[in-house]
């Protein structure tokens, strides 16, 4: 996977790189709400506004409690990691801030959800299904997102790397690809928040560091935020602001080094995991670790767990 | 000849005219059963109408409607999956609307008129009803049409980019009522979900894009009611079966070209 247009997606982006106040100004006014002027002259003092808080929620589904008690705040210009192991409700969690999910409101305790008005999410699923009976390619798809001139469309899949798939049919694609065009769809809409499940999954190393690289890219010139899900911490050390590891709450987080010597950390996914010297900042590291090894893990909420995985993990 | 073929001639080509798009959506969506539950459901409408003595089409519209309600509610358990709940449903209503149907008095109902349709009785009041009817759900279906398909690419991704998904379902299931109130004159409701299904069906090997296997849904589906008009006056077939196997005809055809 070849990620090395460095075609700007907004013709404001090599402004913004230059100047952030300029870089929120044209943002604001690329969301079509000229009318509200302060953005416009104090975006800058706004960016720390959170786009998404999550209070205190817990979300039970078909009867199983997913996530207890878990809280989370998505800044503007933050990237923000979920780590944890399979069954850990990132998912769930990611989903809660997407607003597919809702909080358990039983007498009022199952915590609170609270979005910024007008907030423009770009959403990449693992994977979605299109019936084979409809005809609709790369082109009709990234349109329904965003209606506009096919020039925008084009420039979106260049920067995800999928130009050359733009008149394809979207069952033609392979997992890989049906990935990189949701991306070219996320961010076609110029979102304040992009939330990504597994973007790594199915790339192998050399796109992993393409992909995270792009990422800051993009969050340097759209200034938006970013929630990516990932099973391994090594991965997206480089490229993420916060870590919140989690196992149905929230077990540690913080930044990725902070994490990676918190000994909770090392409790859910074993010891030897996340030790400083991985060289985290190359993605240099070998598939042999044990990130995903064994690892047996009580807490002191009375739920005890057990995560199985035989091998290597694998990345593909 | 004229005076008498001209009004069921332009019923046929109203209702074929939405059954175009509409069809699309039932094929994309894999609701073609859901479709026939709902046509069957008419019969039962048709006999409250005519019981309390109401508007076909208003009993129609809202037996459907409130089918499509207690199906949605049904498929929230989960031990019976949705085509089982829709067998069920379906021949009930069907069954409920033959027993009510027999049960009028006074007047003598045609039940063949209704399970097969009667295009040839079809009055000049009935064509403008269902042109005012057939314009009105191909404008709204314009005005929605991103966010029709859109809920029909994928739910999620449409929730997130914020299009209202139970209000665009909503809409979609209420413009397939009025359609199958209206077509119930045309082809009957036993036939009615082919007129949606097969052209669009039809059209799905011919086009590229969802407008265009829309538009051309619509093209032979009036294809078809021209043919099968043709059929049943030169050899005094019955107009509605004839309609389905003109259709048919038209989407063997297709198979013979490869497909886009």
């Amino acid at each position: 996977m070849i990620f090395a247009s460095r075609y700007s997606l907004l013709v404001t982006g090599f402004i913004a790189s230059l100047a952030e106040p300029l870089q929120q100004a044209c943002f604001v006014q690329a969301t079509e709400r000229q009318y509200i002027i302060a953005p416009l002259y104090f975006g800058p003092f706004l960016m720390s506004e959170p786009l998404v808080t999550v209070q205190s929620v817990s979300v039970t589904l078909g009867g199983n409690a997913v996530l207890s008690d878990v809280s989370l705040t998505l800044a503007p210009g933050r990237i923000t990691t979920l780590i944890g192991p399979n069954g850990a409700g990132k998912s769930t969690l990611a989903r809660l801030v997407l607003g597919l999910v809702q909080p358990d409101n039983g007498n009022g305790s199952g915590g609170t959800v609270s979005r910024r008005k007008g907030l423009r999410v770009g959403y990449m699923p693992q994977h979605i299904k299109v019936d084979d009976s409809l005809p609709l390619t790369v082109d009709r798809f990234l349109w329904l997102a965003a209606p506009g001139p096919t020039a925008s469309r084009r420039a979106a899949l260049e920067r995800a790397g999928v130009a050359h798939l733009r008149r394809r049919g979207v069952q033609q694609l392979s997992g890989g690809e049906m990935q990189r065009v949701l991306l070219a769809r996320a961010l076609l809409r110029k979102p304040d928040l992009l939330v990504l499940d597994e973007p790594a999954q199915g790339v192998d190393v050399a796109g992993q560091n393409a992909l995270y690289g792009l990422l800051k890219t993009v969050r340097d010139e759209l200034g938006c935020a970013i929630l990516l899900i990932s099973h391994d911490l090594h991965l997206v050390m480089a490229a993420t602001d916060e870590v919140i590891c989690l196992q149905r709450h929230v077990c540690c987080s913080g930044s990725p080094e902070s994490v990676s010597r918190d000994p909770a950390y090392h409790e859910l996914f074993g010891p030897g995991a996340g030790t400083p010297n991985l060289a985290l900042y190359t993605h240099d590291h070998d598939h042999d670790h044990d990130l995903h090894g064994n690892a047996t893990h009580s807490h002191e909420h009375s739920h005890s767990h057990h995560h199985d995985h035989d091998g290597p993990c694998n990345h593909d | 000849m004229i005076e008498l073929l001209l009004p069921p001639l332009l019923a046929g080509l109203a209702v074929a005219l939405v059954s175009g798009p509409m069809g699309a959506f039932v094929v994309w969506r894999r609701m073609a059963f859901f479709g026939d539950t709902l046509a069957h459901g008419a019969l039962l409408g048709a006999a409250l109408g005519l019981a309390l003595d109401i508007s076909l089409y208003v009993a129609v519209v809202a037996v459907c409607l409130g089918l499509a309600a207690a199906l949605s509610g049904l498929q929230r358990q989960r031990q019976l999956a949705g085509d089982t709940l829709l067998g069920i449903v379906a021949h009930t209503t069907l069954a409920l609307g033959v027993i009510a149907i027999s049960l009028q008095t006074g007047i003598q109902v045609d039940l063949f008129a209704y399970l097969f349709g009667d295009l040839l009785a079809v009055g000049w009041q009935d064509v403008i009803g269902l042109w005012v009817g057939a314009i009105v759900i191909l404008l709204l279906m314009l005005w929605q049409w991103r966010a029709l398909l859109s809920i029909t690419v994928n739910e999620e991704l449409a929730q997130v980019e914020g299009i209202a998904v139970q209000r665009t379902r909503l809409l979609l299931m209420l413009l397939l009522a009025l359609l199958i109130a209206g077509a119930i004159r045309t082809v009957g409701v036993l036939l009615i979900t082919s007129l949606l299904v097969i052209p669009a069906a039809s059209a799905r090997r011919l086009t590229h894009t969802p407008a265009q296997m829309a538009a051309v849904a619509s093209v032979l589906g009036t294809a078809s009611v021209l043919a099968g008009l043709a059929v049943s006056w030169f050899a005094n077939t019955p107009v509605g079966p004839s309609i389905v196997v003109a259709a048919s005809s038209l989407f063997v055809l297709t198979l013979l070209r490869k497909p886009a």
